[in-house]
């Protein structure tokens, strides 16, 4: 399984920024390696995020989103002690979910 | 030794694990969409997603450098004052494939989101957004790039 994502979410008022670095390699498929192969890609396809177990937002990403993405949103109505749980799964089928409070 | 096996079997058994607690949301499991990912032009992609053509909006902002020293990490944002929206993309004119990133947003959170992107060269950059009655409202920004990111 990938390295764990970080995430941060700090209410602020009666909204939430939250901000989630994830790892993974996102390597597009358009690469060669030195023997001139094609490296397959390999990439986070969905990411979902749940506010105390409620859906809030989906995304569906292409290669082109940076190697070890960064992810900047804002929640509604979230306030300190509330669960913000992220999840993604890449296009060879793993997945990986974090939670984390609102502070 | 962890064997490849091993973690995909714990790995699946902690997904199912989450999946009983129901944190693991059903949209989650919504399938990828191939054909809007594969668009190489903005005609080709509104019919992926079956929407009409899209206007340019004051209402609709991108945000992201001028200039981009490293085509491999541009920070970008798309933002809207919109009401009703249940869309934002982020598309790069110039890669091999426009669509980058496809936001499904609910009323919990604000239209407005940030990532960064891989950039091959200097290209226009559109924020889009569609609204729940598929009005398609876009902006553009040029964003200059000094090392391309998706060569090898």
């Amino acid at each position: 399984m990938a390295d764990p994502m970080r995430i941060r979410a700090q209410a602020q008022g009666d909204k939430t920024t939250v901000r989630v670095l994830m790892s993974h390699e996102m390597e597009t498929g358009q690469r060669k390696d030195a023997a001139g192969k094609t490296i397959p890609a390999w990439f986070i396809q969905e990411v979902s995020a749940t506010h105390n177990g409620k859906p809030v937002m989906t995304a569906q990403w292409g290669p082109s989103v940076a190697k070890n993405p960064f992810l900047q949103f804002t929640i509604k109505g979230a306030k300190a002690g509330d669960k913000v749980a992220i999840s993604w799964k890449d296009n060879r089928g793993d997945t990986r979910t974090d939670e984390a409070t609102v502070s | 030794m962890q064997t490849r096996r091993d973690m995909l079997t714990r790995s699946a058994s902690v997904a199912a694990a989450l999946a009983g607690l129901g944190l693991l949301p059903q949209t989650a499991l919504a399938n990828w969409s191939q054909a809007a990912f594969e668009a190489k032009t903005l005609p080709e992609l509104m019919k992926a997603l079956g929407t009409s053509g899209p206007a340019e909006s004051k209402d609709v902002t991108i945000t992201g450098p001028d200039i981009a020293e490293n085509g491999a990490v541009v920070p970008v944002g798309a933002a809207t004052t919109l009401p009703n929206v249940k869309r934002l993309l982020l598309l790069v004119e110039k890669n091999p494939n426009m669509l980058a990133a496809m936001f499904d947003v609910t009323d919990a959170v604000e239209p407005s989101i940030s990532t960064r992107v891989k950039m091959g060269q200097s290209s226009n950059v559109f924020a889009v957004a569609i609204t729940g009655d598929n009005k398609v409202l876009y902006a553009a920004k040029e964003i200059k790039v000094t090392l391309g990111g998706c060569g090898g």
